[in-house]
């Protein structure tokens, strides 16, 4: 236990704490969007942004050939590679989302089984994307060149807000509101929203759910990929296993928000991160998961369907 | 496709008595002579590259049957998804580790108290989580599962990632004594209380608690309604799914000598679990088949040792598409009064 850290470093644990929330969000949302449309637990997302932090890596040494040793990158051509590298990684991910969707859950949809089959048709689709990378990478880490020479913009309140920091945050938060609108105002999110209220009535007004589907596995991927190019760059370096603790984290988050709900998942990304950093400062890191599902079990059981989740929503196995 | 587990059926239901008697009797004792299948000449096919044959059929086949069947009562009977089952079989585990070289007390003492500590997890998760439903109840029983690992991993008792090393082997029994490399043995005590974990959910079935369960397991609130206590029957489930998963750590760590928190990952419920939905949810036939093939295709294809997940994982994806329902599913007239329901 270590108490003085709650005063000492208060406001800097809680910036530490939102970025790393806003990490967890975008990955959420590729969760949360999925369960919103098929009620399903979309298990292969977490290896959706493995996936994605390789693809980023690739896209920044594609870009800088061989010069990964050499200094920061400023000016054009750092916002060249961030951008493209940020675009690569979200397209990877859109498209392996759609092909999740196709593979894994399509034909036992048209079907119509029982939903464990469809999971463990997931579990081994992220089996399949996991053990692939692991082979390709041969189990050792890859480091991401270095882009960004990590200035601080000053500190307020001991939070330094560098410009990693900063840079995630605002991309979250714009990442974040421009699907909200999407989902809401357009005509495709109005179509997703309508499928996830009911898919039998949605398909007598004319959505056609088979591409609904797969436009909310796409929308989901792109989010997580945004989330994986956000981890790569901040902390620089992704292993074939990085997917499975942030994925857990992640899921965690959409339903102690309240899964199937955008603003849960909002909202529960950041209270987990800022929960996990507060957890890892007082008790040590180890008991960060601990101390998170602790709370995830007490939230459940005061508020069953997350903080922000329907009130009468009954999920059946 | 002719659907076995209704052909099976039926001509056991056409047997009298007597038939009934020597055709389980001969099952077992043919079941029973498996760990000497891999020498001989017409089944050496079977033999497993890297670890022995006998090996592999005590662990990871027959553990993997028994806790199959243990998750089986929990997922298939009644419903309700854990995904966090390898915790009781950890909890089973380290009481045994700990308590064995701790203690004087010996392997068929110690199993006792395996099962009824990984009980009283049960309930102590089941009483709070099993107020949840559906994919609520999959993350908080995942939870619990990274938690007892967790733990484990961070306390002196268990000796941290190093783990317990020298739990004593179990003492011999009518006999029959239990060495390292003597896996026919450990063979047998699974046996045995695969056999019993067999009867008791055979019983369960047809008595009040399996009717129970199959009703929440179709509609809680309907089995509500119908005055089913779906709290007290839930945590029976939950509890007698718990205690197999104990009983099967005590054995799994009395055999092993060694257990460490990595032997208790997220990777074996999973894997537990898709014994169960592979072979063919709820029902008994097809989580021993389910969990036999998929204990054993990972040893049988480790001469691709590299890939050998990447093909499990292949095999499990297309054998999910072609029968969603398992190799064995469930009784037929049980998916027709499904289909009509829809």
């Amino acid at each position: 236990m270590n108490l003085q850290v709650l005063s000492s470093q208060f406001w800097s644990l809680c910036l530490q704490g939102v970025a790393l929330g806003f990490i967890y969000v975008l990955i959420s949302l590729g969760y949360t969007m999925v369960y919103g449309v098929l009620r399903l637990i979309n298990f292969a997302n977490s290896e959706v942004f493995m996936v994605g932090t390789f693809a980023t890596v690739v896209a920044q040494v594609g870009i800088l050939q061989n010069q990964t040793n050499s200094q920061p990158l400023h000016g054009f051509r750092l916002l060249y590679t961030l951008a493209f590298s940020l675009g690569f990684s979200m397209l990877i991910c859109g498209v392996l989302g759609v092909l999740v969707e196709l593979v894994a859950y399509r034909r036992l949809r048209a079907l119509g089984t029982n939903r464990l089959a469809s999971l463990i048709s997931a579990i081994a689709v992220s089996i399949v994307l996991l053990e692939t990378t692991r082979i390709v990478t041969f189990s050792r880490p890859q480091t991401s060149p270095r882009l960004l020479d990590k200035w601080s913009f000053g500190e307020i309140a001991g939070a330094n807000f560098r410009i990693d920091t900063v840079a995630v945050i605002v991309s979250g938060i714009v990442i974040f509101f421009a699907l909200d609108r999407f989902v809401t105002k357009s005509r495709l999110g109005k179509a997703i929203r309508a499928v996830s209220m009911s898919e039998e009535n949605s398909k007598l007004m004319g959505v056609n759910l088979n591409r609904v589907v797969s436009l909310t596995f796409f929308i989901g991927g792109l989010t997580t990929g945004a989330a994986a190019f956000f981890y790569t760059t901040v902390y620089e370096t992704t292993q074939f296993n990085v997917g499975f603790n942030l994925g857990l984290a992640a899921f965690t988050a959409a339903v102690l928000g309240g899964i199937g709900n955008l603003r849960g998942a909002f909202y529960g990304g950041l209270f987990l991160g800022v929960l996990e950093q507060f957890a890892s400062a007082i008790l040590g890191s180890q008991w960060k998961s601990v101390t998170v599902f602790l709370v995830l079990v007490l939230v459940l059981l005061l508020k069953p369907n997350g903080i922000f989740g329907e009130a009468v929503q009954q999920t059946r196995t | 496709m002719i659907n076995l587990r209704d052909k099976g059926a039926s001509i056991w239901e056409n047997w009298n008595r007597v038939q009934r008697t020597i055709f389980v009797l001969i099952s077992i004792t043919v079941v029973a002579l498996m760990p000497y299948a891999g020498g001989f000449g017409p089944t050496s096919f079977l033999n497993t590259p890297i670890s022995s044959y006998q090996a592999v059929l005590v662990y990871p086949i027959a553990l993997f049957v028994l806790m199959g069947l243990g998750l089986n009562i929990v997922v298939g009977k009644s419903g309700l998804l854990d995904l966090g089952y390898v915790a009781f079989f950890a909890i089973g585990a380290y009481t045994m580790a700990i308590m064995g070289t701790m203690t004087s007390l010996n392997t068929w003492e110690i199993l006792p108290f395996g099962i009824f500590f990984a009980m009283v997890a049960g309930l102590l998760l089941g009483l709070p989580a099993l107020r949840l439903r559906g994919d609520y109840l999959a993350i908080v029983t995942l939870g619990f599962g990274e938690i007892v690992r967790i733990v484990a991993l961070n306390l002196n008792i268990t000796g941290g990632p190093n783990g317990v090393v020298g739990v004593p082997n179990p003492p011999p029994i009518l006999g029959q004594k239990f060495e390292l490399n003597d896996h026919a043995a450990y063979f047998w005590v699974i046996l045995v209380m695969i056999l019993l974990v067999i009867w008791m959910v055979r019983r369960f079935t047809i008595r009040r608690p399996g009717r129970a369960w199959e009703a929440i397991r179709q509609d809680e609130d309907v089995a509500a309604l119908m005055g089913v206590n779906l709290l007290v029957y839930k945590l029976w489930s939950f509890t007698i799914g718990a205690a197999v998963g104990g009983a099967g750590g005590v054995i799994y760590a009395s055999k092993t000598m060694f257990i460490a928190p990595d032997m208790f990952t997220f990777n074996t419920s999973i894997l537990v679990l898709a014994c169960v939905v592979f072979g063919g949810l709820g029902n008994i036939w097809g989580v021993i088949l389910g969990a036999s093939i998929l204990g054993y295709l990972p040893e049988r294809i480790r001469f691709i040792s590299n890939a050998r997940q990447l093909v499990f994982g292949l095999v499990l994806l297309i054998i999910m598409n072609v029968r969603p329902d398992g190799l064995l599913p469930r009784k037929k007239r049980e998916k027709i009064k499904q289909k009509e329901a829809k």
